[in-house]
């Protein structure tokens, strides 16, 4: 059914992603079935079955094959989309580094899910973690319309002549996946305006035949690994125009991060997801209350905004980082190493923390949010915390 | 773009990254003609043309193109290319063609 | 159903295109290069060729050089058919959707990135349909890292995985039948093919390009480093192969065996076996078993094939 005007709609996240990919004119999709992100790919190949959506849907053997198809098909010149989640990334990882380094356009939904062992099928960021440094630009919704937004620019993004990377949408697993939330979409029109279909700057063609995928030995390997080092980084300066170009048909303006009243901040949270939901209502609570507390929720992961992250937090007198995910054995949660390199590059000496939370799904609840920012602003008043890294919750 | 503008700056170590095509894809074909595998020789095919019987068998059979297929279905060895591996005067059926010392 | 099968009658008739050029850097005397000069003379149009990591892929997409004349991607070793499978699907959509040109799509694969590595994405290939042509390159080891035993290994091989030693004496274990995998797949066409016979291989990459669907064809390329021969040797010692029945050169058209080549009066096995190092501790007296066993795995599969030939049944 074509969608013309904007309307509201309750839908779930992996519905949203799947109405987005439908509207943005995607040419191959190709994907192997994982929880949570499973619906995604039902719901697509529906709109095929249907004849809603004229594109290849290709259910691989693996995730590995699901993502090696993708490869393929961008390179034909497809827009093309996959999705996945946990144990499906990992197994997808050698082609994820591929898929960057050939500068391959792509976007992939990833359903954050926690990985093995022990098996668990829900919410945590520890699988797209390994992912962090292989070039791909990686996105994070905190709910349903962003998950549907960030897929129309994650497209934009992908094939934007200066980046020609792939892009991930990140949300979280259940929280957002199976949750239904109100969404207002763009009409057909306004997405096909967004998203013509595909001019790829080159593609695989008998009339002009490139070799792509060859090897580079130590005389241009480093070159070649400068260029997606300037890609990856270019792909953060025109994000805000292709966000801009989506706020004009949407009126939804999106940035690096979703920032509450985190300026004037005294103590501030940083976190990625759907727990930037939680935690800005508990915001807005202590601010009721005179607290002077900020959340941010960091919208892109990679390349990493330092420099406006860096603008946002100069005021702020102390900050935790929240992660769902953990380095075991390193410092901390992932986002927390960063952000204190980054801080310690500016020269931004306040206090941090990290809250490691919500790990395989475990429950992070409105009272907690609260409690953690009340650590937050206790971390400022003192000028210092107590502790570096807090497992929360855990029964230590 | 021609191969040697492809394989020159490389050769020379005179190139930044800006001058590389994207992701180490190679936009034109066949650039290999630009690296002179003749070097590699330590033997090379001579061809009795008193013997050739045309029969085009050292040419379907040479692993690097190397034998010639000329318009009158004769061949000849483009050495630029030749590896000396011989499989041309075993697979001749009438010994138009041995190997010698280069 | 019966295609059009010959195409080309004499070497004459052989293109004279090369798509795949010269300044490769494949050994001397290379039987992987043979069959990529020979397999891609036989496209019929607009082709792209994709394969994956291995002597092929180094040796002829090293930058700057790359010595394909047609498009050609290399992603990965274990995932061609899926990169295949994937351009595949993208120039019919785009076809369909733009008018994009179609191509064919050649895979051009080891037996590493077959036999082995490679395997899940081929069968996913095969049962999904695509319609492309995968070939097989076998030099029955992996040679691109040095020698060592691969699922297209022959019994008493020695490899340097499988070394011909005092208490093991080279590999134990028998080939895998790829092109019985393959046909397990219903696909429409199977075939094996020697770079020793030409006409025979080209001829079967064209009648390949014209049925719909996955085709699966096996070459064997032998290799000079890997197999301890002379370089001048590549072509008779493929076509050893052929005429002791040590590899049968047959096809399987929906499922019907016809072996291609009727060895009547096989030469004995040892010919091929003594014109290779590979082989050569088969040939002291406490290593006669394995040597029995290798005759025995060669004779049982010739048996078979010609079996299921009189036998007409569809595979």
């Amino acid at each position: 059914m074509a969608r013309q005007a904007q309307e509201r709609i309750a839908i779930m996240g992996d519905e949203a992603i799947a109405l987005a990919v439908k509207q943005s004119n995607v040419d191959v999709i190709a994907a192997y079935p994982i929880t949570p992100q499973t619906i995604i790919v039902e719901r697509l190949s529906e709109y095929v079955a249907n004849g809603e959506l004229d594109a290849a849907f290709i259910q691989a053997e693996s995730e590995h094959s699901a993502l090696s198809i993708c490869v393929g098909a961008s390179l034909a010149g497809a827009r093309v989309f996959t999705s996945t989640a946990s144990q499906g990334l990992a197994l997808m990882h050698e082609i994820v580094y591929a898929t960057s380094s050939m500068r391959v356009p792509m976007v992939m939904a990833i359903a954050n899910r926690s990985l093995n062992a022990p098996l668990n099928i829900h919410c945590e960021h520890g699988d797209v973690m390994p992912e962090r440094d292989s070039g791909w630009v990686h996105l994070f919704a905190t709910n349903v319309q962003e998950a549907y937004d960030l897929t129309f620019i994650a497209f934009k993004l992908s094939e934007h002549p200066d980046v020609q990377l792939p892009v991930s949408v990140n949300l979280d697993a259940f929280i957002l996946t199976h949750s239904v939330e109100p969404l207002t979409p763009i009409s057909d029109e306004d997405a096909s305006k967004f998203l013509p279909p595909r001019q790829p700057l080159y593609s695989i063609d008998f009339d002009s035949p490139a070799t792509f995928g060859t090897m580079a030995l130590p005389d241009t390997y480093m070159e070649f690994k400068y260029q997606l080092k300037e890609a990856a980084e270019k792909a953060g300066q025109v994000y805000p125009e292709v966000a801009g170009e989506y706020a004009r048909i949407s009126g939804r303006r999106y940035w690096y991060f979703n920032s509450y009243m985190a300026d004037d901040a005294d103590a501030v949270v940083l976190v990625l997801g759907s727990t930037y939901g939680t935690l800005k209502v508990a915001a807005r609570r202590l601010r009721e209350g005179g607290l002077k507390v900020g959340v941010v929720g960091l919208t892109m992961f990679r390349p990493f905004p330092e420099k406006q992250l860096v603008e946002l937090l100069k005021n702020a007198k102390s900050l935790i980082v929240m992660d769902r995910a953990y380095s075991y054995g390193g410092l901390g949660g992932p986002l927390y190493m960063e952000v204190l390199a980054m801080l310690y590059r500016n020269g931004l000496r306040i206090p941090v923390m990290n809250v490691v939370y919500g790990l395989g799904g475990r429950d992070f609840r409105l009272d907690e949010a609260e409690a953690v920012l009340k650590i937050a602003l206790d971390g400022a008043r003192r000028g210092r915390f107590d502790e570096h890294v807090r497992w929360w919750g855990v029964r230590a | 773009m021609s191969a040697k503008k492809i394989v020159e700056p490389v050769i020379k170590g005179q190139f930044t990254y800006k001058d590389l095509p994207i992701a180490a894809m190679i936009p034109v074909p066949a650039t290999s003609l630009e690296y002179k595998t003749g070097v590699w020789r330590t033997r090379q095919p001579k061809i009795d043309y008193g013997k050739c019987i045309k029969c085009l068998l050292c040419w379907v059979f040479c692993p690097d193109a190397a034998i010639k297929r000329l318009e009158d279905d004769s061949v000849n060895v483009d050495y630029e290319y030749c590896k000396g591996c011989g499989v041309c005067e075993t697979v001749c059926p009438v010994k138009a063609i041995s190997m010698e010392e280069v | 159903m019966s295609s059009q099968t010959i195409f080309y009658k004499t070497p004459k008739d052989l293109p004279r295109e090369e798509w795949f050029a010269s300044g490769h850097r494949l050994c001397a005397g290379c039987g992987a290069g043979i069959a990529a000069r020979l397999i891609f003379k036989a496209i019929r149009g607009p082709t792209v060729v994709v394969n994956p990591t291995g002597c092929v892929e180094v040796s002829t997409s090293c930058y700057p050089y790359t010595a394909w004349k047609i498009p050609y991607v290399h992603v990965a070793f274990e995932n061609a058919a899926a990169v295949a499978s994937g351009v595949v699907e993208a120039i019919k959509i785009l076809n369909k959707k733009r008018g994009r040109k179609l191509h064919d799509v050649i895979v051009f694969a080891g037996d590493g990135g077959t036999f082995d590595i490679g395997l899940q994405a081929l069968s996913g290939a095969l049962e999904r349909g695509h319609n492309l042509l995968y070939i097989c390159y076998d030099n029955e080891a992996y040679m691109n890292t040095g020698i060592q035993r691969s699922g297209a290994t022959p019994i008493g091989a020695a490899t340097t995985t499988s070394p011909a030693g005092k208490v093991i004496p080279g590999k134990q274990e028998r080939k895998k039948d790829l092109i019985a995998i393959a046909v397990a797949h219903k696909i429409p066409y199977a075939a094996t093919a020697s770079i020793s016979h030409p006409l025979d291989l080209v001829n079967k990459v064209r009648k390949a390009l014209e049925i719909e669907g996955p085709k699966v064809l096996h070459v064997l390329a032998p290799c000079v480093p890997g197999w301890r021969y002379p370089p001048s040797e590549t072509v008779r010692i493929a076509r050893l192969a052929v005429e002791t029945r040590y590899f049968p050169v047959y096809e399987v058209e929906y499922g019907r065996v016809k072996i291609n080549i009727r060895v009547k009066e096989p030469k004995p096995l040892e010919e091929f076996l003594k014109a290779q190092g590979r082989f050569s501790h088969l040939f002291r007296p406490e290593n006669a078993h394995v040597l029995e066993a290798l005759k025995k795995a060669v004779e049982e599969n010739w048996e078979r094939l010609v079996k299921l030939e009189e036998s007409g049944i569809a595979l």
